[in-house]
Parts: structure tokens; sequence; C-alpha cells
């Protein structure tokens, strides 16, 4: 016990300093993957939209939204990296941020473990979860009349896919101690699935891809879209438990041997 | 796979609890975060002060990380 309670537990500020720069990893592989997977493909949806405008007002000012040409289609392009590295940064101190917190709540003896647990868990809450409702759309479909509702419902769906891995976790640990592992397993499944069903049924249905916008545009798209975000939460997790191995080395090899 | 489980035999580590300066600085730190997160998803200059610039800059970043856009 005295080797157990040994064993040092690293700042919050270490934690976060380890997140962020795994986010910033994760974010910039998530950039690689996007741009070669759905450059062509925001391209290619981009020239339905202008020609759609185009043959509906010819002449007229276009929607507004791309034709500004506040940035070119390079920028955006190199944008994309901007915004996946920033959008990785903020999701790994929330990362490293839900660790510090969480982590006597894991009941695994394995950093690395938790940290998998952890991102997995964000993978499922914040990115599936969402995709089934309300999955990513190109340029070209959508009504920008709706941009707020839709805006609202996708954050409600954001939030509702956290509570329903939260429902899942509590459901496994509800069978008093000694219930076998696929009773813990199968409440967990309902515990989710009902949050995620009043979820689901709740909130208001979204379908505005025009008839005309190719099907296997939208699914390509959507593809390179789940992707992009499945590489930066796999990696995310990857990287944090790597920097937090390598920030563990440091601890006496006994408290470690004990842990686990 | 036994130590995923809860079984008693397997306790969770006997980590102190988090001070309660740890979690002010946590729910700080988190609110950055999300702030910056928001910069990326939603901000159309209202926190940037750049105009529609960076909202049009991470364009292609919004709609590949699933974000509605418009
Ligand atoms: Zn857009």
């Amino acid at each position: 016990m005295s080797l157990r309670s040994a064993r040092t537990t690293p700042s919050y500020g270490s934690l976060l300093l380890r997140g962020l720069l795994a986010g910033l990893i994760a974010g910039l592989l998530a950039g690689v993957f996007a741009y070669a997977t759905g450059e062509s493909r925001i391209d290619a949806a981009i020239a339905i939209e202008e020609a759609a405008a185009h043959a509906a007002a010819p002449g007229a000012a276009d929607d507004g939204h791309h034709d500004e040409e506040l940035v070119s289609r390079t920028g955006q392009k190199g944008g994309l990296f901007l915004a996946t590295a920033l959008y990785g940064v903020a999701m790994g101190g929330l990362l490293a941020t839900a660790y510090t917190l969480l982590r006597r709540r894991l009941r695994t003896p394995s950093d690395t473990r938790a940290v998998f647990g952890l991102a997995a868990a964000a993978l499922v809450g914040i990115v599936l979860v969402p995709f089934g409702k309300y999955p990513a759309n190109p340029p070209a479909v959508g009504d920008p009349a709706t941009i707020n509702q839709r805006t609202i419902a996708w954050v409600s769906i954001v939030v509702i896919g956290l509570v329903a891995v939260w429902a899942g976790v509590v459901a496994a640990r509800a069978p008093r101690s000694g219930a076998p592992e696929w009773l813990r397993a199968a409440a967990a499944l309902a515990g989710f699935l009902v949050v995620v069903a009043i979820g689901y049924v709740l909130l208001p249905t979204v379908d505005e891809v025009p008839a005309a916008f190719p099907a296997s545009l939208l699914w390509t798209f959507r593809l390179a879209s789940l992707g992009t975000q499945v590489t930066l939460w796999t990696m995310l997790g990857l990287a944090f438990a790597a920097l937090l191995h390598r920030l563990r080395r440091d601890v006496p090899a006994e408290a470690e041997a004990v842990a686990v | 796979m036994s130590n995923l489980s809860n079984t008693p035999s397997v306790r969770p580590l006997d980590q102190p609890a988090v001070s309660a300066r740890v979690l002010w600085t946590a729910a700080g730190v988190g609110s950055l975060l999300l702030l910056l997160a928001y910069l990326v998803a939603f901000d159309q200059g209202a926190v940037s002060q750049g105009g529609m610039y960076l909202h049009e800059l991470l364009h292609d970043g919004r709609h590949l990380l699933g974000v509605p856009c418009h």
C-alpha cells in the first residue's frame, strides 16, 4: 500500500501541456487526411453550388457566402490545416482536463487504457452519435435560412451523445459487484441506446440535400468527414497516451509495478 | 481483460482527490478551450473581431469536421 500511495500524480499543468501538444499533432494529421480525401469533394460541391446559383439568377449577386472571395479557395485549403490544428488543440486540452478530473473514477490501473477510454468516449459521443442524426454536408447541401436551427440541433446532439456515453458507463456499474461481464456490457448498451434514441426522436429531422446533388459525391464527402474526425480522436488518444507514458517514466519502477 | 472490469479485486488507484484549486483552474481552462472550439466551429466575427475573414479561412475545416456551415 505504501508503494501505491508513493506513486506520484502529474500536475494538471503538465497534463494540460501534453494534451495541447497531442491535440496539435492529431489536428495536423487529421488535416492531412481531410486535405487528401475531402478537398476535391469540396471543390466539386462548390462547382455545383455556383452552377446552381448562376442558373437561378444569371448575373445577379450570388448568395454571398462563397463568392465574396474574402479568402481564395487556395487560402481556404491552407486554412483547413489551421482549422483542424486549432480544433485539435482545443480537444486535446479538453481531453487532458477530463483525464485530470476523471482519472480516479476510471477503474483501470493503466493510464494508457484510461486515456483510450476517454478518447473512445469522445469519439462515440462527439462524432458517431451526431453523425447518425446530422451527417456532415458539403457546400451546396443545406438551406442557408435554417443554419441557426441546424446549429442548435447539432450542438444538442453532441451534448446528448456525451450524456449517452455517460449513461452507458453508469448503467455498466449499476449491477452489484460480482455480476457477470456480459450483463454489464448489456446494461451499458441499453443505457447508451435509450439516451441516443430519445435524442434522435426528439430532435428535428433535417433533409436539405437537393434532388439533383450527386449521391456518390455526398457519400464520399461524408466518408472523408468521418475519417477526418476518427483520425483526430484516434491520433489524439495515441499521442496523449504516449506523452503521458514518457512523463510517467520518471516514477520509480516498483511503484509502477504494484499499480500494474 | 479482467482489469477492465470493476471486480472488487481491482480498485481505483489510490490517486489523491482533485483539489478545489485544480477544479477551478480546470473550469477556467475548459471554458477557454470551448471558446477556441467555438471560434473554429461557429464564430462569424463576434469573437475574433476580424469580420468574416477567420470564418472564411476556416471554412473547409468546418465542413470536414462535420459542423453545420451553410
Ligand atoms: Zn460552407
